[in-house]
């Protein structure tokens, strides 16, 4: 099929069972519908996979496979070497969650990458064990309420940092991994575009709102994902080769608490002394990132030679930053 | 023409002749000589494949998964802690009903680890929906890897060929492996039904509910049950075109007038034959049938052999732990359902690569019958040779 006609074909359709306001079905819809549907999908076990397939029906018009949680990377790797055996080129792209990425998934996905399999590899990230009742993963924040790092009379809920998965993709030196949310479509679109005309392995981290884990209103999904990265909690960035060569930046930084007021899963942080110092961590760690990636206009801790040095230079990619400025 | 072929090589030879087109394996003792020759041929331009290291068995078995769903004939190859750690994919390529063939080099589990050769790890994959045949030569671990991509792809079910770490991956026998134009004559290019194909998509895997998931597992259980007529008519097939036949799915060993049978798998039957001959000298009516497909388990062969017998033996080298021999179990069973009521004997041995000698099947064969099939137990312990021809007896 014609790419051009792949807005007027959805590969994930109408009908689905996922909740009203799901980030991952936004992402997931958003992701597909640009890769367009000459392409092979393998999904993890997981909310996409669930709401998707349920019982015999199917919202996907493109091929779709699912084997078990942890496999997705790897089934994907034989899908792609069964493909290059036969000498077709159908680009072959994974859906994950967090948990079948950060958690249970990791191994496989590192062997893909690897090994260099030209599989584009995307990550829904909504921080928790979602389909088996909001459980904490690995890429859950600190101080977040799970069932399974519930807030009590010794805890603030979760009690470890979220991984950063994308350094640890950045790592492998892989030809290309980014980090994107469901808040800013032509960013998404750039990055899911880039990954696509790129040979060998690609990561995408797309951070996807889940209002029954996240606890917050279903119509809030897009200006949530849209407040993570505007205080600085979830960067914009592309990574290639390990270095990193774009950037969001940010007008201005909001205050953390902006992100987490409208969240329940934070809500207890605000109830106690304790809880206030875990949201001033937060807030370090907003800073950190903020300061890491050089993502304030103007002065950030970084000085402005620094930023340059690291601003949208790398593989086959945009211009540099410095002839921008020129 | 016969060559002196180490067991893994004859496998790795058979597997090049079969043409696939990914390889995806993980090392492990007592398999790593198969994909490593596999590796050698993709190398040298010998086998035009795609040879992935995978970064586990896990991950080998999903790729492997991957690759049949994806358009190509596939191979991996495992063995115990390896098997283990692919059960979870093993029971989802069962469940997708794909064509992939796969060997396990037989060996013990953990713990106490240990590297040689029992029935153990495969056994314990019993219920998992693969076809498991049971070698017990090079030749026939050669020629079953052709049968294997045959049925896999006939009956859209996985087939393990289940090779004694060791006693065969490891020892080298004179094997004759058939010419490039003879295999591809017998076993036709790979086609997948299912194949992933944008211009016809597909969704596999999706989930199922109490109101249609028996039904799936009942269609997996049929299909089993129908493998048995097919593995029948393509060995008969093989046997028309390469001159080698093993029976199908069981193989009896003289039969006639057999008043005590005893019932095995593998490497361990040659030394069992050699027993059967020996005593038959002595005038006693004994043989031997050797389960060469356990899964799906040939109730109604295994019947047809032993309906005359009067003592069965079971003598294997793998048992369910707090229940006890698993072919003596389902033998049993497969009896009772036909009103037969011959006892069979369950003895366990050759665990973790213990030696099952000559002289230990003997003690066997003459405890059995002395003891009428009633007692169930352990193999003897290895006798030593001169304490054996002096009559001195020790009993395990």
């Amino acid at each position: 099929m014609d790419k051009r006609d792949s807005f007027r074909h959805n590969i994930l359709t109408s009908g689905h069972r996922a909740c009203s306001g799901c980030g991952e079905a936004m992402a997931a819809r958003m992701v597909t519908d640009l890769i367009g549907p000459d392409a092979i999908y393998i999904n993890a076990t997981g909310c996409l996979q669930v709401f998707t397939t349920h019982n015999q029906q199917s919202a996907w018009q493109a091929p779709w496979v699912h084997s078990v949680f942890a496999n997705a990377a790897a089934v994907a790797s034989g899908v792609e070497a069964a493909l290059r055996a036969s000498g077709k080129n159908t680009p072959v792209v994974v859906q994950a969650g967090d948990g079948g990425t950060f958690d249970i998934g990791l191994q496989c996905l590192s062997g893909m990458i690897e090994r260099g399999h030209d599989i584009l590899f995307v990550c829904y990230d909504n921080e928790a064990y979602m389909n088996t009742g909001v459980q904490r993963s690995s890429s859950t924040p600190h101080g977040v309420r799970t069932t399974t790092s519930p807030p009590g009379r010794l805890s603030q809920g979760k009690h470890h940092l979220k991984k950063d998965v994308i350094s640890i993709m950045a790592a492998h030196h892989m030809p290309y991994a980014a980090t994107a949310t469901v808040a800013y479509f032509p960013d998404l679109k750039v990055k899911v575009e880039k990954a696509m005309g790129i040979k060998g392995p690609c990561f995408l981290q797309v951070l996807s709102p889940c209002p029954l884990g996240w606890q917050h209103d279903s119509a809030l999904s897009v200006s949530v994902s849209r407040l993570a990265v505007e205080t600085g909690l979830f960067p914009l960035i592309e990574l290639e080769y390990g270095e990193l060569t774009g950037v969001m930046r940010l007008s201005e930084q909001k205050p953390v608490e902006d992100y987490l007021r409208p969240q329940g899963r934070f809500n207890h942080l605000f109830a106690s002394k304790e809880g206030l110092k875990e949201i001033r961590h937060l807030q370090a760690l907003a800073d950190a990132r903020i300061h890491r990636y050089g993502l304030l206009q103007g002065e950030s801790g970084w000085d402005s030679e620094q930023v340059l040095q690291v601003d949208r230079h790398g593989h086959n990619s945009y211009r540099k930053t410095a002839e921008l400025d020129q | 023409m016969r060559k002196l072929l180490e067991g893994s090589r004859a496998v790795a030879e058979a597997v090049r002749l079969c043409r696939p087109q990914v390889v995806a394996a993980y090392p492990i003792t007592p398999q790593t000589h198969i994909i490593e020759h596999l590796a050698q041929h993709v190398a040298d331009g010998e086998l035009e494949a795609e040879f992935i290291n995978a970064e586990s068995e896990f991950g080998a078995a999903s790729i492997v998964l991957g690759s049949v769903i994806g358009g190509a004939r596939a191979f991996t190859a495992t063995a115990s802690q390896g098997l283990l750690l692919m059960t979870e994919v093993l029971y989802n390529i069962a469940g997708m009903r794909l064509p992939v063939v796969m060997v396990c080099a037989n060996r013990a589990v953990g713990a106490p680890i240990n590297i040689f050769s029992d029935h153990q790890d495969s056994m314990a994959l019993r219920d998992a929906g693969w076809i498991q045949l049971y070698v017990e030569s090079n030749q026939e671990a050669a020629d079953s890897m052709i049968l294997a991509y045959r049925i896999a792809e006939a009956c859209e079910l996985p087939v393990m060929v289940c090779m004694d770490g060791f006693f065969l991956t490891h020892t080298f026998e004179p094997v004759a492996l058939p010419t490039q134009d003879a295999v591809d004559d017998y076993l036709p290019t790979y086609h997948f039904a299912r194949t992933l194909n944008p211009t016809q998509p597909m969704t596999l895997g999706g989930g199922s509910e109490p109101d249609n998931y028996q039904e799936f597992r009942k269609a997996q259980f049929d299909a089993m049950e129908s493998a048995q007529t097919v593995i029948e008519a393509f060995e008969a097939e093989f046997h028309e075109q390469f001159g080698r036949s093993y029976g199908g799915l069981v193989q009896g060993y003289r039969l006639e007038g057999a008043t005590t049978v005893l019932l095995g798998m593998g490497s361990m039957m040659g030394a069992v034959r050699d027993i059967v001959d020996k005593l038959r000298d002595q005038g006693q009516a004994v043989g031997a049938l050797r389960l060469r497909c356990f899964r799906p388990f040939p109730k109604d062969t295994l019947i047809e052999y032993l309906k005359t017998a009067q003592h069965i033996i079971v003598l294997e080298k793998a048992f369910s732990i707090g229940a006890g021999g698993i072919i003596a179990t389902e033998l049993r069973a497969a009896l009772h359902l036909v009103g037969i009521t011959t006892p069979v004997k369950s003895v366990i041995g050759g665990l973790g690569g213990r030696d099952l000698t000559p002289e230990v099947i003997e003690t066997i064969f003459q405890e059995s019958t002395a003891d009428g099939c009633i007692n169930d137990g352990f193999a003897p312990e290895h006798i030593p040779q001169d304490e054996f021809d002096s009559g001195q007896k020790r009993h395990g």
